[in-house]
């Protein structure tokens, strides 16, 4: 018992993550009904753009305090993944819109191999350590048995923080109502005045955001970074999206957390339920298979999906 | 009645026969000017090209996507692996005891069981993605072959069977005919290196590969399958199975991968779940689309540029560098990837059916000699 | 195929279909007579596209009975449907784009041939006699409809009365008991569609039963022999052209209430 505390903790952290990736997602498959591939190499470039900001503010400002640190370098990171997702969109999904479904996807893969590689020769091969800006001691969860650290905490309410912020967005604003118009039907929209390009190009600036303080989470997390972390979290948070529902915000936030829990548990469990046959290296397995089941069986997902209407 | 001379009827048979026999003494040229390493690239570009052909069928006939291709070769390589080297029998005392002198089917054998197997994995993998669109197809079948690759990894405990991450090695060889193809032979004061041997038979299974899919693509199920990728809906609204009918083509598509795998175990001698990350899928997956798909010469002709490209990239990325600038900036490893990466962007924005897409056929009216007055009217 | 002696072809009934709050069909139901040329007609969104992709399998009927050439058929199996002997053309047009018009039709026949990897690869005897049936078939089919000579353009190409045209010789390829074709005169100019009438007329000479959802009433008229009239989902008309053409019903939902 005492570890399911703890695994749940793990997995609402590990969640929190997968969510604010998934968003990004979800958005821009909602409007443009393709797989942004290259979404999981974005949050890597923030993490590591945010590590060089925090290299460089070390250097130069020693006697910042630490969090003032990490506050700064991810408002650093989360425009530089803007910019980077508005040209992605720009060079490889925008030219390729009325082609047929694979050529934006094998774009999509270029460039996420283009990505990485860059990534490589600009920071390096080798995982590189990410300072811990934010308390690491462990807390004691009341009389549980299980632990908290500090930066935990932080990344779960900020988690919620952003979430809150992201459906103020989408549902109070004028901004939300188009991107929500243009997701339901593009060219209905622009009759009415919205201009989708520039809603389409929002929306992946606003994805490309969550992602960098997605990154930013998971180096603080784990204490490191380096050019590979984005992948594996990228296509299980693409799964996350398609648990909740394709297109639906709510359901990306619920999915990530929702995936993030069953791995969690199912890492710390299935050394239990297959006598050790299958232990916790198999965790990445249960994302993918979380995946299969779900496309298979219920592919609009928990929550319904809301895919833009392209006729 | 032929506008363009380059396919003129006499032009192609002299270019195809060009290219055979081009194909017929390369490895022989490269060993000349190049020794062993260079013969060894070719055999790997013919394995490359034969695992394109079968992926071509899914994903250039059938329109399937296919990203979790390279699980087939796994499935294959370690078919040969467990069935013809020590490390099952060293594994389990059992089966040493059942077989003293070890497990070794040999090759023939196994490339024999291979192909049914894979073809059960081929359709194992796509049922669950009959009802899925591209976007998702290619997901989850991405999905599937890190499924796989994980588990090749991590099948060592608690009982050791693909001996995780370490890989199996001592694998047999292929032994033809009594001749065993791992060791220098010399036929007529000739000498023939295994890589030079080995280079024969994989040309004669893509040669087999290449009948075997034109015969396909120019068939009743051939044309099913464009049907389908054209419009499946209107497919099964004609009466084909679309079900099965792409169950078929991830069954063939894996047979060929399957196949391919075998040859790759015993060539290698040494098999590990690094042969078979995803980025394999993507290269090959990218030979088919950069070279264009569902063309079958197309897809040969990306076979040899993109491993052509990648070995002379490696050769020359860091001499240029540091005679350019005097030092090495990027590694040749990582140029290889990034221009890769930028192929891919650049082929698929500017050149979208790839570089040798296959001929846009003239329309031209039809001349029929044939009578055919009777059958017409009083119905049919 | 000789004229077939009269007897119910394609009998359906109680037909139920309901998408969200929308009852699209409402208890429809109808009999085709084998020979005929049977309409189908109503208003737009009165549920004609609806019912055809219910009884070819496309949708899913809440209820029904179905029955062609006297036996019970599933509607649920797209392809089976097609083998069962119903065969459609669609409104807007579904063509394989990249394939040429012969090879349209030849795919039409899939269903009647049976050359699988086996005979694909070695090509015995019987495959390659198969394989020559089949185009030969295809491009009777193609002259049949009137569209012989372009057989070998790719069918993207074509122009829009070509393409309607090559949709019928690809349903026709699948030797269909009833050939059921969703507005084949839509887009078309008043010649196209006098060649149109004549191409209809002739395949129910030759024998073939039509079912047919069309707008130009003036064609509907006067090439149908009975009609069923829907309207927002029900049968509001049955019978004979000329009846139907004087039922209140009808012209109310065409028209609207005369102004008193």
């Amino acid at each position: 018992m005492d570890i399911f505390i703890q695994q749940v903790v793990n997995g609402l952290v590990l969640g929190c993550i997968y969510a604010l990736i998934a968003l990004g997602y979800t958005m821009v498959y909602g409007i443009l009904g393709i797989i942004n591939f290259a979404h999981g190499e974005v949050l890597m470039v923030g993490a590591l753009t945010a590590l060089s900001a925090i290299l460089g503010l070390q250097y130069l400002f020693p006697g910042m305090p630490q969090w003032l640190m990490l506050v700064v370098a991810t408002l650093i990171a989360m425009p530089v993944c803007a910019f980077l997702s508005y040209g992605i969109e720009r060079i490889a999904y925008r030219p390729l819109r009325n082609a047929p479904r694979l050529a934006p996807l094998i774009t999509a893969i270029g460039i996420s191999i283009i990505l990485q590689t860059l990534a490589m020769i600009i920071w390096s091969r080798n995982p590189l350590i990410f300072p811990t800006l934010l308390p690491s001691s462990p807390i004691d969860i009341f009389s549980t048995g299980a632990v908290i650290t500090g930066k935990e905490i932080v990344i779960i309410v900020l988690s919620f923080v952003v979430m809150v912020g992201l459906l103020l967005l989408v549902n109070r604003t004028k901004l939300g109502r188009a991107m929500r118009a243009t997701a339901e039907s593009p060219r209905i929209a622009s009759l009415m005045g919205v201009n989708p390009n520039a809603v389409i190009s929002a929306t992946f600036m606003i994805g490309a955001a969550l992602a960098a303080v997605a990154g930013i989470m998971m180096a603080t997390n784990y204490g490191n970074a380096h050019f590979y972390m984005g992948f594996i979290p990228g296509l299980k948070a693409f799964t996350a999206a398609v648990l909740g529902g394709i297109g639906n915000l709510a359901g990306a936030m619920i999915g990530g957390i929702l995936l993030g829990l069953i791995e969690s548990l199912g890492a710390g469990y299935i050394g239990d339920f297959t006598n050790d046959i299958f232990g916790s290296n198999y965790q990445d397995v249960f994302a993918f298979i979380v995946l299969i089941v779900v496309l298979v069986f219920r592919p609009s997902g928990i929550m319904g999906e809301r895919v833009a209407d392209r006729a | 009645m032929f506008n363009n001379t380059l396919n003129s009827p006499a032009k192609k048979v002299l270019a195809i026969a060009g290219f055979i026999a081009l194909a017929l003494l390369a490895p022989f040229i490269a060993q000349t000017f190049g020794g062993n390493y260079w013969v060894r690239i070719l055999d790997f570009a013919l394995l490359y090209i034969m695992l394109a052909l079968g992926l071509n069928i899914v994903v250039g006939f059938a329109g399937l996507l296919d990203l979790g291709y390279i699980a087939f070769y796994a499935v294959g390589a370690y078919l040969m692996a467990l069935l013809s080297s020590p490390q099952l029998t060293s594994q389990f005392a059992d089966l040493a005891q059942l077989f003293p002198a070890g497990i070794h089917l040999g090759f023939w054998w196994v490339l024999f069981i291979a192909g049914p197997i894979a073809a059960l994995f081929g359709v194992l993998l796509g049922a669950p993605t009959l009802k899925l669109r591209g976007d998702y197809l290619a997901i989850v079948t991405l999905g599937f072959g890190e499924i796989i690759r994980i588990f090749l990894n991590n099948l060592d405990r608690p009982v050791n069977i693909t001996n995780g991450p370490k890989g199996i090695n001592a694998i047999d060889p292929v032994v033809f005919f009594g001749i065993d193809l791992s060791k220098a032979q010399e036929l007529f004061g000739i000498k023939l290196s295994p890589g030079l041997m080995y280079y024969y038979l994989i040309m004669v299974l893509v040669i087999a590969v290449v009948f075997i899919s034109l015969r396909l693509q120019h068939s009743r199920i051939g044309r099913a399958w464009v049907a389908i990728r054209e419009d499946e809906t209107a497919a099964k609204a004609m009466g084909i199975n679309t079900r099965n009918v792409k169950l078929l083509a991830f069954a063939m598509g894996a047979t060929f991968g399957g196949i391919s795998g075998v040859v790759f175990g015993a060539f290698q001698a040494f098999v590990s779940p690094e042969s078979f990350v995803l980025w394999e899928s993507i290269y090959v997956l990218a030979i088919v689309v950069l070279g264009g798909m569902g063309h079958i010469p197309g897809v040969i002709l990306g076979g040899i540029l993109l491993v052509g490209f990648q070995e002379v990239l490696r050769e020359l990325a860091e001499p240029a560098q540091k005679m350019l600038f005097g030092h090495v900036y990027i590694d040749a490893e990582v140029l290889r990837q990034l221009l890769f990466g930028l192929a891919l962007v650049v082929v698929m924005l500017y050149r979208p059916s790839g570089i040798w897409p296959a001929p846009k056929r003239e329309d031209r009216p039809v001349v029929r000699t044939r009578s055919h007055s009777s059958r017409l009217e009083g119905g049919m | 195929m000789p004229p077939a002696s009269p007897h119910p072809l394609l009998n359906v009934q109680h037909i139920n279909k309901r998408f969200g709050g929308v009852q699209a069909l409402d208890d429809v139901g109808l009999e085709i007579t084998a020979g005929q040329i049977y309409g189908l007609i109503g208003p737009n969104g009165a549920g004609k596209t609806t019912f055809f992709n219910v009884i070819t399998g496309l949708y899913t009927p809440d209820s029904g009975t179905f029955m062609l050439d006297g036996q019970t058929y599933q509607p649920t199996a797209v392809h089976e449907v097609a083998k069962a002997g119903i065969a459609r053309t669609f409104q807007n047009i579904r063509l394989f784009g990249e394939m040429t018009a012969l090879e349209n039709v030849m795919v039409g026949r899939h269903v009647r041939t049976k050359a699988g990897v086996f005979a694909a690869v070695f090509r015995p005897a019987s495959a390659r006699h198969e394989e020559a049936a089949i185009e030969d078939m295809a491009h009777d089919l193609l002259e049949y409809v009137g569209i012989g000579q372009y057989a070998h353009y790719t069918a993207r190409n074509l122009s829009y009365g070509h393409q309607r045209r090559l949709e019928i010789a690809r349903a026709l390829a699948t030797e269909p008991k009833l050939l059921a074709l969703d507005e084949p005169a839509a887009g078309m100019n008043a010649t196209e569609k006098v060649e149109l009438r004549a191409l209809l007329d002739k395949i129910r000479r030759d024998g073939r039963t039509i079912l047919l959802i069309e707008h130009d009433v003036k064609l509907v008229m006067g090439l149908c022999d009975q009609m069923t009239v829907l309207d927002y989902g029900k049968v509001i008309a049955q019978g004979l052209p000329q009846d139907v053409q004087k039922n209140p019903a009808v012209i109310e939902a065409y028209l609207g209430t005369p102004a008193h």
